[in-house]
């Protein structure tokens, strides 16, 4: 298996408290990895430095490597733009921009100077395909893409991530803000993303890890404490700390 | 315990009256002013009020000059203004880092707003008439209000522009966009009917200001008008007439109040019922802005 990251000894710090704790793992190519943990154990803070998003951040700081296909993230003079062309991320609550559902799809493909009426048209309908709501949305591309429902707008942040075409798509608790329904249908996504991306998923449900990722990664208080095939993890695995967590002793 | 529910019941009772008194006090103030002046210029509102330059003679008096002396100044301060009041707001909100320094330029800023505008004339005399040899022109006096306005539009466009929510720039970002394309592609255009009503505001405040533009020495008589910006010769537009002296509305009332003749008194009148029209439409575009915009953009 071709591996996608190459996490190195990396201590996050938001000033002066220590968020990520010497992490170093590997995260395979084309496979789903989930992270899991109590809240506040550093999962959201590991997944936005895969991207660079936290450099948003003003007071976070962050020492190791992290690198993706051989080069490091962090190294010095890397185009941080090409690396969140490269690496797409969906949040937590869906969050479309107040435009069309086309437009919405076609964002990411405008920055980068793509204009091409047939070449957007082209994109726009594959990566909704793909995102599982090109059915439900054919006819009213126009239409403003806050008229959607929360599930719907979900997934149109996902053609919104595809359309750039990524290698790597991150998501941080992507369904924690819908129904049910809605859930299933994204988590059905995940096992076809992944015949085409690297997909990374935080989440708080412990089913969710289990049932959609190949391998898990377990935090606690920013270690990673366990990370392994995802079957592994769930019947026998070699941490106690693991074991509470997913029992649900804790947590 | 019943007691002090009938006592609370009581003050409920009382200040709801006392605010609804108060409230239609001030109603009552503005009408009887509004009604004060209209029924004092109404009659005086002419064509000929308007076209005519001003006189010795009330009845041949008109605001020509001053009405056009306003609407060169508003524009030379909504040039000035808006686009460097606008773009500060977008450096200090979307692009400074949280310092010592930001934290001191707002507090600045906020304390600007509340500065009587005489001293903004002070400071037009010193920088814009003295030091930058403008002289008594339209230049200095739509620079002055600029400043004025500026502070006002400022907090105005950080506002907005904080009303924009935070998601939406992660996920521009996300995509890969740059800061710049993320501000004018994003958060702009939705902060747009925020920034047009604080501009507006901030315009039709100016546009009512006397004090600091009879401290740059706006006269009072000008019987002619600023060369015009539109020439019959190539490249067609001229900039010469900034540097003409003017007089504005405000001005132009002040002067008229301040004479004895009755007939002044009607003209002043006459005056204040165009330059409340002026503002009244100017306020009302940015109600409707503001409305129109609110529909369209819910998060
Ligand atoms: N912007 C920030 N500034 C300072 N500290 C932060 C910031 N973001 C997160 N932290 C801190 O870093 C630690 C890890 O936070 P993080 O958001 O990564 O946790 P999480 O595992 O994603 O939690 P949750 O499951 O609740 O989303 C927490 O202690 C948090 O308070
Ligand atoms: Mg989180």
């Amino acid at each position: 298996m071709k591996t996608a990251f190459k996490i190195k000894d990396v201590n996050g710090y938001y000033g002066e408290s220590h968020a990520l704790k010497d992490v170093n793992f590997e995260i395979g190519a084309k496979t789903v990895t989930a992270i899991i943990g109590p809240s506040g154990c550093g999962k959201s803070t590991f997944i936005r430095c895969l991207n660079r998003m936290n450099d948003l951040v003003p007071s976070f700081r962050l020492t190791g490597e992290m690198l993706h296909n051989g080069t490091d993230i962090y190294q010095k003079g890397r185009d941080i733009i090409e690396i969140r062309r490269k690496i797409g991320m969906v949040f937590q609550k869906p969050n479309p921009f107040p435009k069309s559902i086309y437009e919405n799809v076609a964002y990411g493909l405008r920055i980068h100077g793509i204009k091409n009426k047939s070449t957007l048209d082209d994109v726009v309908e594959k990566s909704l395909k793909k995102a599982a709501l090109w059915k439900d949305v054919k006819d009213r591309l126009k239409e403003s893409a806050l008229m959607l429902s929360g599930g719907q707008q979900q997934r149109l942040c996902i053609a919104r991530a595809i359309a750039t075409e990524p290698e790597v798509i991150l998501f941080d608790e992507p369904c924690s803000a819908l129904d049910p329904i809605s859930t299933s249908k994204i988590e059905d996504l995940f096992s076809e993303l992944k015949n085409e991306y690297t997909v990374i998923i935080v989440t708080h449900s412990m089913q969710q890890a289990a049932r959609v990722s190949d391998f898990t990664g377990f935090f606690m208080m920013g270690e990673l404490i366990e990370f392994d095939e995802t079957k592994k993890i769930f019947t026998t695995p070699s941490n106690k700390l693991t074991e509470d967590y997913i029992t649900g002793r804790f947590g | 315990m019943a007691n002090k529910t009938n006592i609370n019941v009581l003050w409920d009772k009382i200040f709801k009256v006392s605010g609804l008194i108060v409230t239609l006090l001030g109603l009552v103030v503005l009408a009887v002013l509004l009604i004060d002046i209209f029924s004092e210029g109404f009659s005086r509102l002419s064509w000929d009020f308007i076209t005519h330059y001003p006189s010795r003679h009330p009845e041949r008096a008109g605001i020509l000059s001053s009405l056009v002396g306003t609407i060169w100044v508003m524009a030379i301060t909504a040039a000035l203004a808006i686009p460097i009041g606008v773009m500060a707001a977008i450096y200090l909100e979307e692009y400074a880092k949280k310092s010592w320094l930001t934290n001191l330029i707002e507090i600045n800023i906020a304390n600007l707003a509340g500065v009587p505008s005489v001293i903004y004339g002070l400071l037009g005399l010193g920088v814009f008439v003295n030091f930058l040899a403008l002289e008594r022109s339209i230049i200095a006096g739509g620079a002055t209000l600029a400043l004025l306005a500026l502070p006002i539009i400022i907090m105005s466009t950080r506002e907005a522009l904080r009303a924009v929510p935070p998601s939406i720039r992660e996920a521009s970002l996300a995509l890969g966009a740059s800061r710049w394309q993320t501000v004018s592609t994003m958060v702009l255009p939705a902060a747009i009917p925020g920034i047009l009503t604080g501009v507006i505001l901030s315009l039709s405040r100016a546009i009512g200001e006397t004090a600091p533009l009879i401290v740059v020495g706006a006269l009072t008589y000008i019987p002619f008008l600023p060369e015009s910006p539109i020439t019959g010769e190539f490249p067609f537009i001229s900039l010469a007439g900034l540097k003409d002296p003017f007089s504005v509305l405000p001005i132009q009332i002040f002067n008229w109040v301040s004479r004895p003749q009755h007939g002044f008194i009607v003209n002043a009148a006459a005056a204040i019922i165009v330059l409340l029209t002026i503002t009244f439409m100017m306020n009302a575009v940015a109600v409707w802005l503001r409305h129109k915009y609110q529909k369209k953009i819910r998060w």
